[in-house]
């Protein structure tokens, strides 16, 4: 035995970590968190506590029962309880919300073998599975401010059902500082926003995937005859831009990988809002494309440093 | 032909911690040691065979290894006194390789036939570089007269002298620029005109200003450069710079195919010491016995740049720098992306060596890989632009298929990816095997 540890180059790692990386993204939630607290009130907030108590609890019992290593404490499972949410309606009854916890964290999540290895976001697919279950529930929308009045929650129909049904629209402000109908998370343009730069000024997201999926909502909503800037302040674009698709485990690896996923969120969200039955599409389209990330992956691997063309086609 | 103005882009790359605290300490020269072992390859091509047996005397700058193979380089006794034993050692790579031990003494006197080349034409060059015993002194060990053979119908415009040093802690490239600027410049010029090369760019990472300032004061303001051939093109500091085919693509924006040569694309690159060496040699006939080293790391008591005789054993050079601070618990010789971890200190300083580098236990534990959460920032950061995630899962499948897809010989090993890795997988472990996966099965 040698009396010094040997071990193969390099010798030297950066100090990112994955712990460090989940907590800048839960750093950049916080805005959303604070203005979900402000307009929707404590019951919000306590809402969020209860699913990131939920997702937690839900990691540390499962990985207990299948007798594998405590993976709590690089804070993924308080990530997606956060997420998870933010896409739910503000009032709903939390024990739903616990529902959703162990259908992201157990059955997406650690029953495909953990962090890395589930190939759909555990947080909007835990969403699709309780619109399915509990539609009643998770279409139940209150007006922000609801708190203040004296009278029981003020049920109120989202921007885009409105749109739909032809009712009052909020105005572009109040669309862009969150002050509509909506998922806990969602409303608050502005936060979303603040959020998503701080995680690509701290290197965690490429500006890419948001950027991409925005442009293309925008541009196909406003080919299709409606509101460009509505139709990507409305709904869950923002939310799901910057931080559903941004996904690492489940959006690809490469730079053309990224686009070609990002322009195939857009294109299912606003396929979904102007002839689905469904008024928004935005969790539908990024687990679509979830699913689509190793064929995406397949067709867009680099091609190597120095490597001539025509070998890479002779090898296909 | 043109200089670029600046450097040119290349793929990937990692920001990684410089840590160049002995780049203000000028070298020192260690005296002769007791005792030193030169192993017989020192160099990437075929091993030397000992010309002296036990018994012998042998004196400074003698020849006590050579061979008839083209790829290889001549060795030479480092001291003056007695070979004791020729028998079989390790070298950190775990090649097995014979090695003379020679104890000195204490005379330090230098060999008879020690007389400076007469080169007059590229034939007298490529002859005397060989016998010089040079090669590659960046850490390739690439033998210099293999490198500096043009074949007939080749043409090599560029020259591109590194000084990238890329790597943490080392700067003995460094120090080697600002304590002998004058032989890198009387090298580079010797070689361009044997050689007749139409440019030099001498190739600076931008953490090093002092370089860049002194290397361009000279280039400016020699006559031997009257058509003003030579110019210091700054680079980013981002590793790996300094890696061939990457300094190549940062300087004249051309791509070295995989499986050619520089020379391929018309160049020709030199590692700052090997020219420095080269123009000395010229000068007084000594062939390559000395190394400057970098001796640094958490357990080194006074961090330093020593010149040691070739052969010196790593224990016997941190003794004479003053010893460990702390217990060391790992010991690499190179840099800390690319160096290898030594299993003991007895090891001797080969040619090719820049750096010993011993951290202690804090610093010698890495952390334990966690799982892969796909960020990509592997991907990013490979200058090779390939996939090492998919690379390291194709690996731990034994899927040599799968890896040859994914291009796995392309990878030069500099751990970007590694270094990245938030989950701090050992992806340039898994791609070592990988790899030899790929060897054994053709």
């Amino acid at each position: 035995m040698s009396k010094f540890f040997v071990s193969s180059s390099v010798h030297l790692k950066s100090e990112v970590t994955t712990r460090k990386i989940m907590l800048d993204v839960i750093i950049a939630l916080c805005p959303a968190v604070i203005a979900s607290g402000i307009f929707f009130g404590l019951s919000a907030v306590m809402l969020i506590a209860v699913c990131v108590l939920s997702c937690v609890l839900a990691e540390y019992i499962c990985r207990k029962l299948m007798k594998r290593e405590n993976t709590i404490d690089d804070l993924s499972a308080v990530v997606t309880g956060i997420l998870l949410a933010f896409n739910l309606p503000p009032t709903i009854n939390p024990l739903i919300a616990v529902v959703g916890s162990v259908v992201a964290i157990v059955v997406v999540k650690q029953m495909f073998g953990g962090l890395g290895q589930n190939f759909v976001n555990p947080a909007l697919t835990a969403r699709i599975v309780l619109m399915v279950s509990f539609p009643t529930a998770m279409t139940t929308w209150v007006k922000p401010f609801f708190y203040n009045n004296t009278a029981d929650a003020v049920s109120s129909a989202t921007p885009l059902v409105a749109a739909s049904n032809s009712g009052v629209m909020p105005s572009y402000l109040e669309m862009f500082l969150g002050t509509r109908a909506g998922c806990l998370g969602e409303t608050c343009a502005i936060a979303l926003i603040i959020g998503g730069v701080y995680l690509v000024f701290k290197k965690v997201i490429s500006p890419i995937i948001p950027l991409t999926f925005i442009a293309t909502v925008f541009i196909l909503s406003y080919l299709f005859g409606s509101d460009p800037v509505y139709a990507i302040l409305s709904g869950g674009v923002m939310l799901g831009a910057i931080f559903m698709a941004t996904d690492y485990v489940t959006s690809p690896l490469t730079t053309s990988g990224k686009v070609i996923f990002a322009l195939g969120c857009g294109l299912i969200t606003v396929l979904i809002r102007e002839f689905g039955s469904l008024p928004e599409g935005v969790s539908f389209s990024i687990v679509i494309m979830n699913i689509l990330v190793p064929h995406i992956e397949k067709i867009t691997t680099p091609r190597s440093f120095g490597k001539e063309k025509k070998n890479a086609k002779n090898e296909g | 032909m043109r200089f670029p103005k600046k450097p040119f882009r290349s793929h990937g790359g990692a920001n990684v911690v410089h840590r160049k605290n002995t780049k203000d300490m000028e070298s020192v020269v260690m005296p002769t040691p007791e005792e030193v072992v030169i192993p017989m390859i020192q160099h990437i091509g075929a091993a030397c065979v000992p010309v002296v047996k036990k018994g012998d005397e042998v004196k400074i700058g003698q020849i006590i290894g050579d061979t008839d193979k083209f790829m290889s380089a001549p060795i030479h006794s480092s001291i003056s006194g007695t070979v004791t034993k020729i028998d079989e050692i390790r070298l950190p790579n775990a090649q097995s390789v014979q090695a003379v031990t020679i104890k000195s003494d204490g005379k330090s006197e230098v060999y008879e036939g020690i007389k400076p080349p007469k080169v007059e034409n590229k034939d007298d060059l490529i002859k005397a570089v060989r016998a010089s015993g040079l090669v590659g002194l960046g850490g390739a060990g690439f033998p210099a007269h293999v490198k500096l053979n043009i074949p007939d119908g080749k043409k090599v415009d560029t020259m591109i002298v590194n000084l990238a040093e890329c790597e943490p802690y080392i700067t003995t490239d460094y120090r080697e620029a600002i304590e002998n600027s004058w032989e890198v410049m009387s090298g580079i010029y010797a070689i361009k005109e044997i050689l007749g090369i139409d440019r030099v760019i001498i190739a600076v990472e931008d953490n090093k200003p002092e370089a860049v300032k002194i290397l361009t004061d000279i280039a400016e303001n020699e006559s031997s450069d009257a058509d003003d051939r030579v110019k210091v093109l700054k680079l980013k500091s981002k590793y790996p710079q300094g890696a061939e085919k990457v300094t190549i693509k940062v300087c004249t924006n051309r791509v070295v195919p995989q499986g050619k040569l520089p020379l391929d694309v018309g160049c020709l690159v030199m590692n700052v010491t090997s020219v420095a060496f080269l123009a000395t040699y010229l000068k007084t006939g000594m062939p390559l016995i000395n190394k400057r080293i970098t001796l640094d790391g958490s357990a080194i008591q006074y961090p330093k740049n020593i010149i040691v005789p070739i052969g010196t054993k790593i224990k016997d050079i941190v003794e004479f720098a003053g010893g460990y601070k702390e217990k060391p618990k790992k010991i690499i010789m190179g840099g800390p992306m690319m160096g290898i971890a030594l299993i003991d200190d007895q090891t001797p300083v080969l040619k090719q060596n820049n750096a010993i580098l011993a951290f202690n236990e804090k610093d010698a534990k890495l952390m334990e890989p966690t799982a892969c959460i796909r960020c990509g920032k592997c991907v990013s950061s490979c200058p090779m632009n390939l996939m090492p995630t998919m690379l390291e899962k194709y690996s731990q499948a034994e899927d040599v298929e799968g890896l040859k897809k994914y291009d796995i010989m392309a990878c030069m090993e500099c751990g970007c990816c590694a270094y990245n890795c938030p989950a701090k997988r050992n992806l340039v472990q898994s791609i070592r095997m990988g790899k030899a996966l790929v060897r054994k099965s053709q």
